[in-house]
């Protein structure tokens, strides 16, 4: 992240002085003919804080290098001083397009090193809450991408069927965004009754709004213009680059978390992985909107056999007591009040937990050292890795088509810079 | 056989004297590479027909203070064709003399080694890429370092550079 200071303009500097100037550290090929351009960090289609130095001849991108940070705000450090279950709100605030799964890495990681494991009610609520948050943060890219390729319409629809999904967050955790739901050992309480039914609600109308996104976009002359076969990534390189999520199983890799080391019981539901082969904007686009399908899916058997029983463990250290044994009981007093003031102790020893999220594999390590807080917390964040590939997929296409590339790879700011 | 021996086995057949020592915690298994060997390693392990991890999950350095050697970087594995995940461990004694980049074996390398030496300071040998990525271009010091001042300080300005900068609790050498 560089900004050029105010005496400087950019026709008084060399190459070089320039090159370090702008800090991307990018190779130019011909800096007499050719244009840089600085895209971002305030563009609508960067979504969020991106700034690309694109060189450009004529229209077409010649090189271009990502320049990230805008957003850093040191998560990763943060957290070194926040007990386990504080640093969880940190969590919420990385891709704040879809908190539930961020909660869900990091809450998996830490009973991992602290070697517990949620009994089954809680584990389908997890799933239940994390696929609701696919779908809004798919939802939001749909929207977005539309947006970006001049579609208003299409975002208009999403962000109402996200403010749903919202809204029934909101009925769980009493936050529609930053939700913190999943505690270390459970949840923070169970659903509230009219959960259930208004998930029901969803699953019966969703379908047929689905129906009219697809009805907008799938088949639409200029969508289709915009999109097959620009920023085509092959199978070989979409793996060699990291890539992971949709964006890898749109260049056909067939890996999707879920499925090769399921967690929270994803081994129990029947669920496809979406795959294209095409590895263009467009398959990109179709994995996502199948994604849909199969989120639906699931959510309607994890619906139908959501078991009864305890939402946390039983392990006082980990979990605090529930409210109406503090009146009474003097031990409960002393786990409440070691939890709130002290948090429990984890392991010495590091672990790497990672789950699928809405943009790829969301990897946690994670270090205790015996202590409270952690010792070192890293995000392996989807949207970072998936930004490394850009550069590769954009290169000789039109600026118009990096929009849309930018689009179809689904990054969150948030994420990328934590 | 268990593929954890497996692995094991095959890289100690390979590249004797390779592993430093192998840690299972949690049902995962880590190997401590000796750093001089890290990129052999990467590159049998990507390139073996019956290793295959053909994907680079993740790359994070871990500053083990007051420990010695003091860094540690973990390479996070994944071969998708055995689904299988494999942590590598390099012990760092110098962060400005690091382990060899695997960017020519992954892709993707390159630019996780650009976050690890932006945020804690490890230099990857041969990694030309190298500079600040989240922090301005001006930035002093390695912020995931434990030695990093953590807040509560007064704001560094460049006209006051120097008087805060002399109050900042560095580590002892």
């Amino acid at each position: 992240m560089t900004l050029l200071s105010g005496s400087d303009t950019i026709q008084e500097l060399t190459i070089e002085e320039l090159r370090a100037k702008v800090g991307t550290g990018m190779e130019i090929a011909d800096a007499e003919e050719h244009m840089l351009l600085s895209m971002g960090p305030q563009h609508p289609s960067t979504h969020g804080v991106l700034r690309l130095l694109v060189e450009l001849d004529g229209e077409t991108v010649v090189n271009l290098a990502p320049d990230i940070g805008f957003l850093h705000t040191g998560v990763e450090k943060t957290m070194e001083s926040k007990t386990f279950t504080k640093g969880l709100v940190l969590t919420d605030r990385m891709d704040y397009l879809s908190p539930m799964s961020n909660n869900l890495g990091y809450i998996l990681a830490v009973e991992k090193l602290l070697g517990v494991e949620v009994p089954p009610r809680a584990q389908a609520i997890r799933v239940i809450l994390t696929e609701l948050a696919r779908i809004s943060s798919h939802l939001v890219w749909l929207g977005t991408h539309a947006l970006d390729l001049a579609a208003m319409t299409v975002f208009l629809y999403c962000f109402r069927e996200r403010e749903y999904i919202l809204d029934l967050f909101e009925m769980v955790s009493g936050q529609r965004m930053m939700v913190s739901y999943f505690r270390p050992g459970g949840l923070w309480r169970d659903l509230p009754e009219d959960f259930i039914p208004a998930v029901r609600h969803f699953l019966d109308f969703f379908p047929s709004r689905l129906a009219d996104y697809e009805a907008l976009l799938t088949n639409n002359p200029i969508f289709l213009n915009r999109t097959k076969g620009v920023g085509v990534i092959s199978a070989e390189d979409a793996v060699s680059w990291g890539l992971t999520g949709p964006s890898l199983r749109a260049s056909g890799v067939k890996w999707d978390i879920r499925k090769a080391q399921p967690y929270c019981g994803y081994e129990q539901y029947e669920f496809d992985v979406p795959t294209q082969t095409e590895g263009d904007v467009y398959s990109r686009y179709l994995c996502r909107i199948q994604e849909f399908h199969e989120s639906l899916h699931i959510l309607e058997q994890a619906l139908d056999k959501l078991p009864d029983g305890p939402i946390r463990i039983d392990d006082r250290k980990i979990v605090p007591p529930p409210r109406s044994e503090l009146g009474h009981s003097m031990e409960a007093v002393i786990h409440h009040f070691k939890l709130w003031t002290e948090g429990f102790k984890a392991p010495n020893g590091f672990v790497y937990q990672s789950v699928e999220s809405p943009r790829g594999e969301f990897g946690v390590y994670l270090r205790g050292d015996g202590g409270p807080n952690p010792a070192r917390v890293h995000f392996r964040a989807p949207s970072y890795v998936n930004l490394a590939s850009l550069p590769k997929m954009a290169k000789n296409l039109f600026v118009a088509d990096l929009v849309a590339i930018i689009g179809s790879i689904d990054i969150v700011l948030g994420e990328i810079d934590r | 056989m268990n593929r954890n021996q497996l692995v094991f086995d095959k890289i100690t057949a390979a590249i004797p004297d390779a592993i430093e020592e192998v840690l299972d915690f949690r049902g995962e298994q880590t190997l401590f590479i000796y750093q001089k060997h890290i990129k052999a390693v990467c590159q049998f392990l990507r390139d073996d027909a019956e290793m295959q991890y053909n994907m680079l999950s993740d790359v994070c350095a871990d500053d083990m203070l007051p420990d010695y050697p003091r860094f540690a970087v973990n390479y996070h594995l994944y071969s998708i064709p055995q689904n299988h995940r494999l942590r590598l461990r390099v012990r760092v004694e110098d962060p400005d003399d690091g382990p060899e980049t695997v960017g020519a074996i992954w892709a993707v390398a390159t630019w996780l080694e650009m976050e690890v030496w932006d945020l804690m300071g490890v230099r990857f040998k041969n990694n030309t890429s190298l500079r600040r990525l989240f922090l301005p271009e001006d930035w002093q010091g390695h912020p995931l370092r434990k030695d990093y001042p953590l807040g509560y300080e007064d704001v560094q300005f460049s006209f006051n550079w120097e008087n805060i900068d002399a109050k900042k609790p560095y580590a002892q050498e």
